[in-house]
């Protein structure tokens, strides 16, 4: 895989020296007696934590195509990534390398703890970046304890430069889960829906980025209008809707070929495809003379789809459970639109969401514990409930909030957001306290934001 | 601005706000049809301009009755919609190559799947009262934009109810 990330042992004692490409290999955690504990919804004591993310180190300043000014500046840019990924999440409230003393290469494994007492740091980020015979980049990542003067976790990575962003996201992904005891979630990608143009003559064009909004690509011209993407869980691939042709139907765009086909020959609408956990079914929603059921079909090609709802009405979207047996999907068989379950194969289907207005969009977190939905009553809202359809609460409180992704580690839910008026849309994001809520920054007019898994 | 405009606009509104009407409230409803089926007294071609059997020709004769109007989640056709639905097949009886596409609507104030199916959902209740009169099913496609294509840009009840529609366009 070209484009993956190798893991660096790295060596316990001079580390920066020893470093050296390997072959991916995970590093175990430090035991966890001298971390830090507790939950993400307890955030207010999170934010207390001092943590100090200096510029990244380089050996030698040296030429690289990730940055035109060399290594050095590299280590700057490198920090500041770091230091976006944890300010913007909402658990910690870091201090970053702009303002901060800029430490020696040699200091990255031997940290000045005393002056970094004397800023009041309780945590240290530190890293270094180096450039190998081979054109590629070497980042290591370390996390001390000022207090206790003591390294908590390291990992190192070879990236090639056109990558040099992911090693920072796998840096702030190694200090957030140390700290959290959560699982990492910055080293992802989202696909979204790029607006442009007027009201009505909105121009909308698949467009992907990384999850801080980094690295952004329009994928479709916008001669279609395109709605609705979900990245493969494997990043290959990108299931949407286009109106290409003029009728709305669902395409699978391969990332690597850039050639696209339609998911199932029908002269019926198609829509509101979805992926299974494994990549292996895509489920998708037909309207035949009015009536809406969701199908599912194997993701290669091949076979006939499987009807998995039947009756009138209209049956729509789906979001798997994390382990594949459920799915959980949107109905409005009982007059208006609500939450229900069904098991994989369409059987045992039951309605779950009972607490007024209507339910739609529902998706299953990833680590399988909560429901987020857009709850329909007045304005529309960001949800979340329990499987079983308890524990209902709002995350936002906007005009129109609607279709809601999660995070790859189920803490954060993503959405977007439109404006009254001029209809202009952004993608937004909120932890599951609701009180950690921000803009996205994208070029252009955003909708139907879809975040694809932790990159390998 | 014209005082009598200015006055209708201002009954219009006060209708909208008394909130019982599903119909966009700028518009009139149209006129009862003497007759059902094709008749002397169907759409007129002369002083209109537009050649018969195009989209051009169809929406002046239509004069607004290619366009009906649904409440918050609705589908059904109501006795105004039967009466714009029956000018449409009266049309399209007349002139008997013509085909035409019904176009299904929602507006903005729900989901984008969601609004997809239920404007599919509308456009089919149009289309299945045509094909009822006798205009065979075979001349008449359905596309949903779902709440993609507003006509109407306010965010307001009364931007809303005419976006909530169902409009049948001539293919050429």
């Amino acid at each position: 895989m070209r484009n993956a990330l190798l893991t660096l042992a790295l060596m316990t004692v001079a580390a920066p020296l020893a470093a050296q490409p390997a072959p991916p290999v995970a590093v175990q955690p430090a035991p966890n007696e001298d971390g830090l504990s507790g939950t993400v919804t307890d955030e207010s004591a999170w934010q207390d934590l001092g943590i100090a993310i200096p510029s990244f180190a380089t050996n030698a300043d040296q030429p690289t195509p990730a940055n035109a000014a060399g290594t050095g500046a590299l280590g700057l840019e490198l920090s500041r990534v770091v230091f976006g990924d944890l300010r913007n999440n909402g658990l910690f409230k870091p201090t970053g390398p702009d303002s901060l003393p800029r430490p020696s290469y040699p200091e990255i494994t031997a940290p000045a703890f005393a002056a970094w007492q004397g800023r009041s740091t309780e945590m240290l980020v530190q890293g270094y970046v180096r450039t190998n015979g081979d054109g590629n980049l070497t980042v290591g990542c370390y996390l001390y304890d000022v207090a206790l003067q003591k390294e908590l976790t390291r990992s190192g990575w070879v990236v090639a430069p056109t990558d040099w962003r992911r090693a920072a996201h796998k840096c702030a992904d190694l200090v957030y889960s140390r700290l959290s005891g959560e699982s990492p979630f910055f080293d992802s990608k989202i696909a979204y829906i790029a607006e442009t143009g007027p009201k009505d003559h909105r121009v909308k064009r698949l467009a992907i980025m990384d999850s801080d909004g980094a690295n952004h690509r329009f994928i479709t011209n916008g001669q279609a209008t395109a709605l609705t993407p979900r990245y493969s869980p494997d990043y290959a691939r990108i299931v949407y809707l286009s109106y290409l042709n003029g009728y709305p139907r669902i395409f699978v765009y391969d990332i690597g070929t850039g050639q696209q086909k339609l998911i199932t020959e029908s002269r019926n609408p198609t829509f509101a495809p979805r992926w299974s956990p494994d990549g292996r079914w895509i489920l998708y929603s037909m309207a035949i003379g009015g009536n809406t059921d969701i199908y599912r079909i194997a993701a290669g090609g091949g076979g006939s789809p499987q009807k998995l709802t039947d009756g009138p009405g209209i049956d729509v979207g789906g979001s798997y459970s994390p382990d594949g047996r459920q799915i959980v999907f949107e109905s409005d068989r009982s007059g208006s639109q609500q939450v229900y379950l069904m098991d994989a194969d369409g059987s045992n289907q039951r309605r779950i969401s009972f607490f007024g207005g209507r339910a739609a969009t529902p998706e299953w977190s990833p680590r399988g514990d909560q429901i987020a939905f857009t709850h329909i009553a007045g304005n529309l809202q960001i949800a979340v409930m329990t499987p079983a359809g308890g524990g209902m609460r709002h995350l936002t409180d906007s005009w129109q909030d609607e279709a809601p992704t999660w995070s790859p580690n189920g803490r954060i839910v993503q959405f977007f957001r439109t404006e009254r008026n001029s209809g202009t849309t952004s993608i937004w994001q909120v932890d599951l306290t609701g009180r950690n809520e921000r803009r996205l920054p994208t070029p252009v007019g955003a909708s139907d934001p879809a975040w694809g898994p932790v990159l390998p | 601005m014209n005082a009598n405009f200015a006055l209708a606009v201002t009954a219009a509104s006060l209708l909208a706000l008394s909130g019982c009407s599903k119909k966009a409230p700028a518009e009139l409803p149209p006129a009862p049809q003497a007759s059902n089926g094709p008749t002397a007294t169907g759409p007129a071609t002369g002083p209109l301009g537009a050649v018969p059997g195009t989209q051009a020709h169809f929406a002046q004769a239509m004069n607004g009755r290619d366009t009906i109007y649904f409440d918050t989640d609705r589908y059904n056709i109501d006795a105004e919609d039967q009466t714009a639905l029956a000018s449409q097949a009266q049309y399209l009886q007349q002139y008997a190559a013509a085909r035409a596409t019904v176009e299904g609507h929602a507006d903005e104030r729900g989901t984008r799947d969601y609004n997809i199916a239920l404007g599919e959902r509308r456009a089919n209740a149009a289309k299945a009262y045509i094909a009822s009169l006798g205009i065979s099913p075979d001349r008449l496609s359905v596309v949903s934009y779902g709440k993609e294509r507003p006509v109407a840009l306010g965010s307001n009840e009364e931007a809303w109810a005419k976006n909530r529609r169902a409009v049948t366009v001539l293919l050429n």
